[in-house]
């Protein structure tokens, strides 16, 4: 056993964990936080992204002592006091989720991606979000919302500027 | 109606915001593998690695003195409890169906058939304990093949059953060989329906619980069958059928693969009940490849006979269907889900279909979405094309001149069934005008002329498609053994707030937000009033849940005849209330009204408090504001649409560029355009992924090579085009609503449009088939071959 401390969702919590223990199993069976689903084992789906320090992760493919001493932000961690990331409201504005399966990941990813990128193209997006599987949505919806939380965010960040 | 007059509430048609999001978006799911109950065991599975084999032995000593282990057991251990999994599609009286134990007990017949399982304290202490269970096996020879199968003396998947043939399915209409004998143009093709992995991105994951007391089993499961299971969990394992409760909770995607009673189901309940402690399994997706059953998988053998000028005459069917190692619960049904869809919108004098169903060494096929149809579809698309090129007519021309005019509906069609609406011409013409058609095929005509190494093909797929199952009358003359109608429960509360209880399950496709928009405008209460209960047999007991693009044509209904039957009622508490006659009341949003003096009303909601209260109801009437409906449908519905690709194909490299995609669809009335593109966006998907990217592949041992999703590719965003899509409404004239089906017309009607504009863009030169995926390494073989022509 490890002993890893790691901040998840602005909670520190310290923990004796097996070397072996994927972060993404640590989230879930030992911290509860079951808002990241797991979609596949070759890191190919993206369904369990998480932050780690302000930048995607598959948390399928990391050790839990790997994130030791970090920061993680999970889709259960991403509203601020009760109010949906801008991306988390253009999610459920545009549509773009179906079963929801894939909609944690999708959602961190993208807010990543606008993070590096605050007003991709269509293409952009597109190609930044290639390590995220839907099966539902045929990704156009995706890509929308994706667009306009970029114009919500950089309208935002206008704000706080001026 | 007057303008004044028109319901401002009406939300059928709104493109209103889904309910189901919130959760979704926030991280607070009910997926089966979020729950944990205490004392819960995790069960491992060990699967085969060899497609045909004798099992000689099975030790699982080594299992149980690993770290955290419960619990062994061999299949030979569990055989009696676990029973026979279920076939509940017998097609012929004379079909094949062997036994198919949960675990294997003497014999494997596919990589990944399950073999053992462990109970340990932990997910990880049973992976690991699976790895130290024992087994010898001796190999069989493995037949993989669908053809290879039928051939005198090959291995026998089910050696008792004495052949691989597993029925043979015919259904004749006219007399194809007449017609052909007067045919001027015969065209006879082969097509390929490569095998498909449906993945569901939630993988399969079930929790079961045995309560001590009572034995009452209860049990989570990522199904879209909730009612289903339940009934053939009591079939199999002889617990009482009123001592189980199934619960679909969150439920992440199914696209048919959750249309199933699997092994993992029946051995978690048998399971638990034998330690006596819950038990969870989930499923990598490395055993989803496995395990977890295909799609499509038919060879398609297909001759259509014309006159010169292109009248189409008759149509010949002759299909290999892979049913994979064992039958499953309706495996032998899928191919002949397309029987009656393969003349699609076209009218002929003949058409003579058969199917044989055919054992192999490898993981049983089952519904994937379409179910039969997109594999009717893709035959009839591509071949009217074959047709076209032959007869020297413009494809969408010959089209036109044998698909049913929009004024002979109601038709029936040659395979037998009554369309009851359609209008094609309507949806071609917007399609082709979204499309840019002419100018394409003009483009089309300058790039051949100048031979640019880049040709662009115009792909054509003017569909249409079965759905809304189904007719019980019509399900019992295919031997399918159970119903297809569909239940609702509509409560008004005493506090005015609205139930609704649905017996479909959905697992992404919105229910919740579609039914409280059917019954906040049959009810007239505000939207946000409503609560939609399903997935829980114990909540909504009665159901036959979702798939075939049942659920609104079928389930809807149910939700508008029971919110109806509502109004019905408390239309007799107002009046009685109002001392007036029933009939001289209107019902106008959520509120009666004496006719002539509008402003004397009883609200729904007052109604449901006074029915409630019961203190002054009329005589003779029962307490309570309720009412049921079971619907079985008298038809199928009948989306139909037109779908455009234009194909970009580097002649040079074999790679296609799909630069743009039309579909104008005509599913009849709306209840949510948002809901309903999305739908249309995902099948789309789905069907371009058939045409260019999926196939499951086994090498000749029965070993499945493409067992992950590095090997086989599913799309991501930047594999995919932007698609324009537009509605024509032809209402359905079967039911109340107008509505037809929706889920899955996009995997039927866009792999032909797709691989018919790979094949246009190289027709001139000597390409007159690909096999599917059309990867860039097949393009361009398919190119060598035919300039060598």
């Amino acid at each position: 056993m490890v002993q890893i401390s790691m901040t998840v969702d602005g909670v520190t919590h310290t923990d004796d964990v097996e070397p072996r223990l994927l972060l993404v199993h640590y989230l879930r069976d030992q911290l509860g936080r079951t808002g990241t689903p797991v979609g596949c084992d070759t890191s190919n789906c993206g369904a369990c992204t998480v932050l780690l320090d302000g930048t995607s992760v598959k948390s399928c493919t990391m050790l839990a002592v790997q994130a030791d001493g970090g920061s993680v932000t999970t889709i259960q961690g991403l509203a601020l006091d009760g109010s949906w990331h801008p991306v988390q409201k253009a999610f459920h504005e545009c549509h773009a989720l179906q079963c929801g399966y894939c909609t944690p990941g999708m959602v961190l990813a993208s807010v990543d991606l606008l993070s590096r990128n605050p007003d991709p193209t269509d293409a952009e997006i597109r190609d930044g979000l290639e390590g995220n599987l839907c099966r539902c949505t045929g990704y156009q919806n995706i890509v929308t919302a994706v667009r306009s939380a970029g114009a919500s965010l950089r309208e935002q960040a206008g704000t706080e500027v001026g | 109606m007057t303008d004044t007059m028109a319901r401002p509430d009406r939300v059928v048609g709104a493109a209103k915001l889904r309910k189901e999001d919130e959760h979704l978006v926030t991280g607070a799911t009910t997926w089966t593998d979020n729950i944990t109950l205490p004392g819960m065991l995790y069960l491992g599975i060990l699967r085969s690695p060899i497609a045909h084999a004798r099992i000689t032995r099975v030790d699982v000593g080594p299992a149980l003195s690993s770290p955290g282990v419960v619990a062994a057991f061999s299949g030979r251990d569990l055989a009696d409890k676990l029973g026979s999994l279920p076939c509940v599609w017998p097609v012929t009286d004379d079909i094949v169906m062997p036994p198919h134990p949960p675990l294997a007990v003497d014999e494997v017949r596919y990589v990944g058939d399950a073999v053992a399982v462990v109970l340990a304290e932990s997910r990880y202490q049973a992976a690991d304990a699976v790895e130290a269970i024992e087994v010898d096996y001796d190999p069989l020879p493995a037949v993989v093949d669908i053809e290879a199968a039928l051939a005198e003396g090959a291995p026998l998947v089910h050696s008792e059953s004495g052949t691989n043939k597993c029925y043979v399915w015919p259904l004749e209409s006219g007399d194809y060989e007449a017609a052909k004998a007067k045919a001027d143009v015969v065209v006879a093709r082969r097509y390929i329906q490569q095998r498909l992995i449906p993945n569901a991105i939630e993988p399969r994951s079930v929790v079961a619980a045995s309560a001590a007391g009572t034995g009452e089993l209860t049990l989570w499961s990522a199904t879209q069958i909730p009612h289903i299971v339940r009934v053939l969990m009591a079939l199999v394992t002889g617990i009482p059928e009123n001592k189980i409760r199934v619960i679909a909770p969150d439920v992440g995607g199914g696209f048919g693969s959750k249309l199933q009673l699997y092994p993992e189901e029946v051995i978690a309940a048998v399971v638990a009940r034998e330690v006596g402690r819950p038990v969870k399994w989930t499923e990598s997706r490395s055993e989803n490849f496995q395990a977890t059953h295909h799609g499509r998988a038919q060879v398609q053998d297909i001759e259509i006979a014309a006159t010169r000028d292109g009248k189409i005459l008759g149509l010949k069917v002759d299909l290999l269907a892979d049913m994979g190692a064992y039958l499953m619960i309706v495996t032998p049904g899928i191919p002949l889900l397309g029987a009656f869809m393969y003349n699609g919108i076209y009218k002929m004098d003949a058409y003579s279909f058969r199917c044989t169903g055919v054992f192999t060494n490898t993981t049983p096929t089952d519904a994937y979405r379409g179910a039969g149809r997109p594999e009717a579809t893709y035959a009839i698309e591509r071949i009217v094309d074959d047709l076209a090129a032959e007869l020297g007519i413009e494809p969408m021309e010959l089209r036109r001149r044998n698909w049913i005019q929009h004024h002979e509906f109601p038709f029936d069609s040659i395979a037998g069934l009554t369309y009851d609406s359609g209008n094609y011409e309507a949806a071609t013409d917007r399609a082709m005008e979204l499309f840019g058609y002419d100018a394409l095929r003009a483009e089309q005509a300058e790039r051949r002329e100048r031979n640019d190494p880049v040709q662009l093909g115009i792909g054509i797929s003017t569909y249409t498609e079965m759905c809304g199952l189904a007719p019980s009358r019509i399900l019992a003359s295919l031997k399918y053994v159970a119903g297809g109608w569909e239940h609702a429960s509509v409560r008004v509360l005493p506090t005015g707030k609205v139930e609704v209880v649905t017996g479909t399950s959905p697992h992404g496709q919105g229910h919740v937000t579609a039914w409280s928009q059917i019954a906040a405008d049959a009810l007239g209460v505000p939207f946000e009033d409503i609560e939609v209960i399903h997935g829980d047999t114990a909540r909504a007991p009665y159901g036959m849940d979702t798939y075939g693009s049942r659920s609104l044509v079928v389930g809807g209904m149910a939700v508008h005849e029971a919110a109806e039957r509502v109004v019905t009622k408390a239309q007799v508490i107002a009046a009685h209330l109002m001392e007036i006659d029933p009939g001289d009341l209107d019902f106008e949003g959520g509120a009666f009204r004496v006719k002539g003096s509008p402003g004397t009303q009883k609200t729904v909601q007052e109604v449901a408090f006074e029915a409630f209260t019961a203190h002054n109801l009329p005589d003779g009437m029962e307490p309570t504001l309720h009412a049921d409906s079971t619907i079985d449908p008298q038809t199928f519905s009948f989306p139909h649409g037109t779908h455009l690709c234009a194909a970009e194909v580097d002649t040079e490299t074999g790679a296609v560029r799909i630069r743009s995609y039309v579909c104008v669809d005509d599913i009849g009335s709306v209840v949510n355009p948002l809901i309903v593109e999305g739908q249309i966006h995902g099948g789309v998907a789905q069907g371009i992924a058939q045409a260019l990217y999926e196939e499951a592949v086994y090498d000749s041992d029965g070993n499945l090579t493409t067992g992950t999703m590095v090997d086989y590719l599913v799309p991501a965003a930047p594999d995919l085009p932007h698609f324009v899509t537009d509605r024509t409404e032809t209402p359905a004239t079967s039911n109340p609503l107008g509505v037809k089906g929706v889920g899955e017309t996009g995997t039927i009607a866009a792999t032909p449009a797709v691989v018919n504009a790979i094949v246009d863009a190289l027709r001139h030169l000597g390409v007159d088939d690909i096999r599917m995926p059309c990867s860039p390494e097949r393009v361009w073989r398919a190119i060598q071959a035919g300039g060598a022509r």
